[in-house]
């Protein structure tokens, strides 16, 4: 039924599909005749001076595969879904003969062959784990699977116009790169908001913080508007990212869940350019349908806690190779 | 007996010509995004990237080249089987000139990224209004011709030609149907999974109306013609004609296998594409038997060479898409690059290559010659495209079948065997040999453009007199 809004579309949907079956039922029954066959005779019609037709009766082999896709439909449509809602029913699995049910089943026997696999790991603490080649072996291939499309191959992250990705192996870490916090970036995913300053500050306030930014982070800039930017930067920036902007980590780990990244240390989740900085200011990022929305998906009810906990162990490996 | 009327090939003239140069100019597109695939660093320019010039491609072999085909040829076929001129002939000129406005118009916006991001679809709504206009012009032009025939009876080309009129009308107008919110920019009037199966039972039929069932009414009135033979079954062309253009209605879904698309329509998608393969066979069949008893002609014509070869292809596909319209067989097929593969094998060698055929029939008539210019040329024209078109083909079949098995390849643990970027590594080799291939069968359009140069060059415009009914029909 779920398929369906009301019952009629169920009928109607059920009445057009034996419709079509039956037409094409019809049609073959109607031209089994072999008649015409034999030496071809020419029907009476000549068109453009030298159009002229034979009537040959059906080829049979051709006839005989029409019947037998026919058939395999009707065979189909009794065991599949497709005649209205028959065989489809998203509330009780045990009804269901669709890709719900096939998924299920999949997953299940998957889970099953797999899951001891990595469940064997779970009880070793992240930092030994860390330093068995086996287990980060299958971290790898798990992280190859699920997290290089944005982190990239070799986990160095990845930096654009409209995305941000971090460099899981530079040792910078936004929220903490300790094995516990790798896993619960991992399990719950990310999503710091830098805020949308575009209506509180005018175009000038904001060119004269980007150049602020660039002057501490040891870049070139206009030392008259980095002078101006400093107040600038003082009443609106500092909550997040410091009071030197080091980053809502220098004021201490109870600040990291902010992720406010250290402005001073020369490492950029985006362009550093003057352009790109007043960008940000202005139309922040994850602030909103107008800014960059670039977030760190949650993984753990994806893929389940064994395979979290592989991950992490192998995101930490990448920063305490000897 | 013939009377002194002439039929009017001034449209048939102006839209064969210019279906050799859209078929230059978007194979030449073509060529230029296979070799974006090979070489990424020629995506200069945002409004030269792949992703804008793709669409560009496909519409314009399509709707171009293969529009001015079947332009050329309807109103070709429909006044000479119907013993009468063309209906409305000023309706006709417009037809052509729209048409021709409609094709600039796609070239300019879809470069500079005005589309409605619907694949085959993708023209903005005042285009999409211009189309529906020139659409309806060319129907009362050809149905007009049709109602005011000379014989009784409508010639089996034009029961195609019809049917791929009317569904093209009908599958454009329901899947166009958006919301403008400017000049430039529409939004569709359905959202979600009933956009996406609108627009898949749009572009299926495309394929269907459009890319077959128009070209089986261009195979229906220049095979017999070329071969000089009659049709092998009347019978035949009547069931396969029904069965053809009813089936095709329900397939569009085989486009949405394991999406959000309800399992019923899947499952009716899969079955109604199996049971098209008979149908598709019954034009393959009566075209290739309408040659039995004429096979030697094939040594000395490469028209009819050309032809044949057209519908050995359009068999093959016809065979290749209901498997791959299989849920299991779709699960390895799809996304990968065997639908390239699959599309190209109908689109060069059915569809391209009958309308090569039928043209290079139509050229020297036009201009009141038996002959092209060069024969030769032909021949060479056909060897060419035929390579070119194996090369193609069989290299995005093996590329296809590899990306499928390497996306699905799993280690002991589960885990993917191969990260996404090593089956696009593996490609590289495939679509170097696909860029040949599509190489070479620009190559053949450009010698074609030679031909039809020398065979025009000279020549006067010719309108031949219209063709008195037999008298088995008075």
């Amino acid at each position: 039924m779920a398929d369906f809004i009301s019952g009629f579309w169920n009928l109607y949907v059920t009445g057009l599909v034996a419709f079509g079956l039956l037409f094409c039922l019809v049609v073959l029954v109607t031209n089994m005749t072999s008649q015409g066959a034999g030496e071809p005779k020419l029907q009476a019609h000549v068109w453009d001076e030298n159009l002229r037709e034979y009537n040959n009766p059906l080829p049979r082999w051709w006839l005989y595969l029409f019947w037998a896709t026919v058939i395999f439909s009707i065979f189909y449509l009794y065991l599949f879904p497709g005649f209205g809602s028959r065989h489809s029913d998203p509330a009780d699995p045990a009804k269901d003969r669709g890709l719900r049910a096939e998924y299920a089943k999949e997953i299940r026997s998957a889970n099953k062959q797999y899951g001891p696999i990595f469940e064997k790991y779970l009880g070793t603490d992240l930092a030994a784990l860390s330093a068995d080649p086996a287990a980060v072996a299958a971290g790898k291939r798990l992280f190859l699977t699920y997290c290089s499309q944005c982190h990239g191959s070799a986990a160095r992250g990845a930096k654009g116009k409209s995305y941000g990705f971090p460099d899981l192996t530079d040792s910078d870490w936004l929220y903490g790169g300790d094995p516990a916090t790798i896993k619960t970036s991992i399990e719950g995913g990310r999503a710091g908001v830098m805020t949308a300053f575009g209506g509180t500050l005018n175009s000038e306030q904001t060119r004269d913080v980007a150049n602020y930014v660039r002057l501490i982070a040891g870049l070139g800039s206009d030392a008259a508007r980095a002078a101006r930017g400093r107040d600038v930067f003082a009443t609106n920036c500092t909550v997040c990212h410091g009071p030197e902007g080091k980053g809502a980590r220098s004021m201490g780990e109870a600040f990291a869940v902010l992720g406010a990244p250290d402005l001073t240390d020369g490492i950029w989740l985006y362009s550093n350019s003057e352009e790109a900085i007043i960008d940000g200011v202005t139309r922040g990022r994850n602030a909103g349908p107008d800014s960059v929305t670039n977030t760190m998906p949650a993984w753990k009810d994806f893929l389940g806690d064994a395979k979290v906990h592989i991950l992490a162990a192998y995101v930490y490996s990448l920063n305490n190779k000897k | 007996m013939q009377s002194q009327a002439t039929y009017n090939y001034k449209v048939v003239r102006q839209f064969a010509i210019m279906t050799v140069v859209w078929g230059i100019v978007g194979m030449l597109v073509g060529v230029i995004v296979a070799a974006q695939l090979v070489w990424p660093d020629l995506n200069v320019l945002e409004y030269l990237h792949f992703g804008r010039l793709r669409p560009l491609h496909t519409n314009a072999v399509i709707f171009a080249f293969g529009g001015c085909a079947l332009f050329a040829t309807s109103f070709y076929v429909v006044q000479r089987t119907c013993h009468t001129r063309l209906f409305a002939p000023g309706l006709a000129s417009f037809v052509f000139w729209g048409w021709q406005l409609i094709i600039v118009a796609a070239a300019l916006t879809l470069p500079l990224g005005i589309t409605t991001g619907k694949e085959y679809a993708e023209l903005e709504w005042p285009i999409d209004i211009a189309i529906a206009v020139v659409w309806v012009a060319y129907a009362v032009v050809f149905f007009g011709t049709i109602a005011t025939r000379k014989v009784s009876h409508i010639y089996v080309a034009n029961w195609f030609y019809g049917a791929f009129i009317i569904a093209v009308a009908l599958l454009h107008i329901v899947n166009s149907a958006e919301i403008p919110v400017s000049l430039l920019k529409s939004y569709s009037a359905y959202a979600g999974v009933q956009d996406a199966m609108v627009q898949w039972w749009y572009g299926h039929n495309a394929v269907g109306f459009f890319l077959t069932a128009g070209f089986l009414g261009m195979m229906y009135y220049f095979v017999p013609k070329q071969a000089d033979r009659p049709i092998y079954s009347y019978r035949l062309s009547v069931v396969h004609f029904w069965a053809l253009i009813f089936t095709y209605m329900w397939a569009g879904p085989h486009h949405l296998h394991y999406t959000a698309l309800p399992d019923w329509a899947q499952s009716v998608g899969m079955l109604f594409s199996l049971i098209l393969l008979a149908p598709s066979w019954g034009g393959m069949i009566n075209g290739i038997m309408t040659l039995s008893g004429a096979w030697h002609k094939l040594r000395t014509d490469p028209i009819l060479k050309f032809m044949i070869t057209s519908l050995s292809f359009y068999g093959m596909s016809t065979f290749e898409g209901p498997m791959m319209s299989v849920k299991s067989v779709n699960a390895l097929s799809h996304y990968t690059d065997w639908t390239v593969g699959h599309v190209h094998s109908g689109a060069l060698g059915w569809v391209a290559l009958i309308s090569i055929g039928a043209i290079y029939f139509l050229l020297p008539r036009l201009y009141g010659k038996t002959e092209m210019y060069s024969t030769k040329l032909v021949n060479t024209h056909f060897w060419i495209a035929t390579v070119g078109i194996v090369l193609y083909i069989a290299s995005m079949w093996i590329a296809g079948v590899m990306q499928g098995l390497m996306w699905r390849a799993t280690s002991p643990d589960g885990t993917l065997s191969y990260e996404f970027v090593e089956g696009v590594k593996a490609t590289y080799p495939f679509w170097t040999i696909r860029l040949v291939g599509g190489t070479l069968f620009l190559v053949g359009m450009l010698v074609m453009f030679y031909n039809m140069l020398k065979t025009i060059a000279g020549a006067k415009a010719y309108n031949a007199p219209v063709v008195a009914p037999a008298a088995a029909h008075a």
